[in-house]
């Protein structure tokens, strides 16, 4: 089986975020970065389908930075074959500019599957994979929990408000992967150390025109430390008249 | 002057009540913009609670149906979608960031070779183009972009866009479509359990982590959710999530749902900065924990020190006196 899955570096959940001199990102200073967690979701269900079908090769594609080889060298670690950086200063902040690239990268590589997070948790998007779909003309599940696959066709679950869409699909398709659909592994150490020779292709990112411009980033109101009630049981009614009387929620 | 497209909802043959959020929101991009709103809803029949759009603004209620339209058919929808948006030269596309929404907005985008905002909490039009906000990073920081492209398509994040009554004469017009529903069908709808609230739709959330020491204990919390009589879900911190004692679909944080309820109670929770990245725009934010010190009390506006195991069985049974 030969499949695709397009990853991101992104700061870790715990990085506290601060904005940049120039008012519309990020500043990095400090940041740790990670394999987004939604993306190791889907390194995690290629290495395993490639596992049960016995052959087959896991192609990482990633847009980034130069660094974003490190993201890269972590999938491999992992177990994929073989990476590929689309390298650029920043990520765009244009969806569809990162898919079509993807697509260009991928249109002809004959994968069976191609696997995404369903969103990175920087930008919180929500967009490639379905775009990407879109461009290829491919079937496309979003938010998978759960996915079953037999010759040529596909079942999945996603959730939805109140309950649990089963989707039914052809192969080849483009997959977007939600947490619940499997333990992603942690690279071994002779995982990590054949990730350094396994090959890793940087390319220059061929982006269009961006259809959206980042006007400025802001950080939310602090919220106001509120008071401590009291200790224990006893401090409960005084805390169920508060939120009755004071905050009036109940 | 451009009109706004708004994408609604409908499930099983009746319209959802996000609907009107994504009216209201459209409403306001059209008044804006000088134009008209047009609804529009693809289902396989019609829609009960389409007639109802008019109030919240819509000028013009579209039902288009279609063979294999009753539930969600991503591939025939986008394509009904983008036809529509391109046909009526709109300049906005509205819909709701929901399961559904997510899914099926991206792809209109991609059909109409335009970029999609999505997830936003406010949106406005400036010097004609329309620029909205987006939490970034799980809400530790708000991004606003300008979308040059036209049309701009935006998702809408739910429970933001109050619906606002603004009455309109809405015409209704249904239209029969021979497109295809496409290759991915939606096999069944597995229903929640009756009375389960989904965490990011419930207007009470009681979320537990570690300091529960043990997943059985997490009845404590069902019967605390229970005592708020039907209002309230349970939550998780990812700490127990990743030790399997609850389902993800409960995980409140930066890598699972973003809530914004009227009142969040974290017990046992220490307060990590990817939970509280997840709950910190909730109304009134309780927290029971042990430790006096837990990062969790900074972010609470309510707190109790003390063993939960004394405090929440207390807290249920003040909850019931309380509501009578």
């Amino acid at each position: 089986m030969k499949i695709a899955v397009c990853i991101k570096r992104v700061p870790d959940s715990e990085a506290r975020v601060k904005v940049a001199g120039d008012g519309t990102s990020l500043d990095a200073a400090g940041v740790k970065f990670i394999l987004n967690p939604y993306d190791e979701f889907a390194v995690e269900e290629a290495l395993q389908r490639k596992e049960a079908a016995g052959t087959g090769e896991v192609t990482v594609i990633a847009v980034g930075p130069a660094a974003s080889q490190e993201t890269i060298r972590t999938a491999l670690a992992m177990g994929a074959d073989r990476g590929v950086l689309l390298q650029a200063d920043a990520v765009p902040a244009d969806g569809l500019a990162v898919a079509r690239a993807l697509a260009a990268e991928l249109r002809d590589g004959g994968y069976d599957l191609i696997l995404c997070g369903k969103m990175a948790i920087d930008d919180q998007s929500y967009q490639v994979g379905p775009m990407l779909a879109e461009l290829l003309d491919l079937p496309c599940v979003t938010a998978v929990t759960k996915l079953e696959l037999a010759a040529g066709t596909g079942t999945a679950e996603r959730e939805v408000e109140g309950g649990v869409e089963v989707v039914e699909f052809p192969l080849p398709a483009v997959v977007t992967a939600d947490k619940g659909l499997n333990e992603p592994r942690y690279p071994a150490l002779k995982g990590i150390m054949a990730a350094k020779k396994k090959p890793l292709e940087v390319k220059p990112l061929a982006a269009g025109a961006a259809g959206v411009a980042v006007l400025g980033m802001t950080l939310p109101p602090e919220r106001q430390e509120g008071k401590i009630v009291g200790e224990g049981a006893a401090a409960v009614p005084e805390l169920v008249r508060l939120l009755r009387e004071e905050a009036k929620v109940l | 002057m451009s009109h706004v497209l708004a994408v609604v909802e409908q499930r099983d043959g009746a319209l959802r009540k996000v609907s009107h959020e994504v009216v209201t929101g459209a409403r306001r991009l059209a008044d804006a913009l000088g134009g008209e709103v047009h609804a529009l809803v693809v289902a396989s029949g019609p829609v009960t609670g389409a007639d109802q759009l008019g109030r919240f603004g819509a000028d013009r209620v579209v039902t288009v149906t279609g063979d294999g339209f009753a539930r969600y058919a991503p591939e025939g929808m986008a394509a009904v979608v983008a036809e529509r948006a391109t046909a009526g030269g709109h300049g906005a596309v509205v819909c709701a960031a929901t399961a559904t929404g997510k899914d099926l907005a991206p792809r209109v985008a991609a059909k109409l070779g335009v970029p999609l905002a999505s997830d936003v909490t406010d949106v406005a039009v400036e010097g004609g183009a329309v620029v909205v906000t987006r939490p970034v990073y799980a809400g530790k920081a708000n991004l606003r972009l300008k979308v040059t492209a036209t049309p701009a398509v935006v998702s809408l994040r739910p429970n933001v866009f109050t619906p606002l009554e603004r009455p309109k004469a809405a015409t209704a017009e249904a239209v029969a479509t021979s497109t295809p529903a496409g290759r991915v069908t939606v096999r069944e709808i597995k229903a929640a359990p009756a009375g389960t609230l989904d965490v990011a739709e419930a207007p009470i959330v009681v979320s537990g982590g570690r300091g529960l020491k043990e997943p059985a204990n997490f009845k404590l919390l069902e019967d605390l959710a229970a005592a708020f009589g039907g209002q309230a879900a349970v939550g998780a911190s990812r700490a127990v999530v990743d030790a399997g004692w609850r389902g993800h679909g409960e995980q409140v944080g930066q890598t699972g749902k973003t809530v914004s309820p009227t009142l969040y109670v974290a017990v046992g929770i220490s307060g990590a900065i990817q939970h509280l990245a997840g709950m910190r725009t909730s109304k009134v934010i309780v927290a029971i924990n042990k430790d006096k010190d837990a990062p969790i009390f900074k972010a609470a506006d309510y707190g109790i020190v003390g063993d939960l195991f004394e405090v929440v069985p207390k807290l249920t049974e003040e909850i019931r006196k309380a509501r009578g």
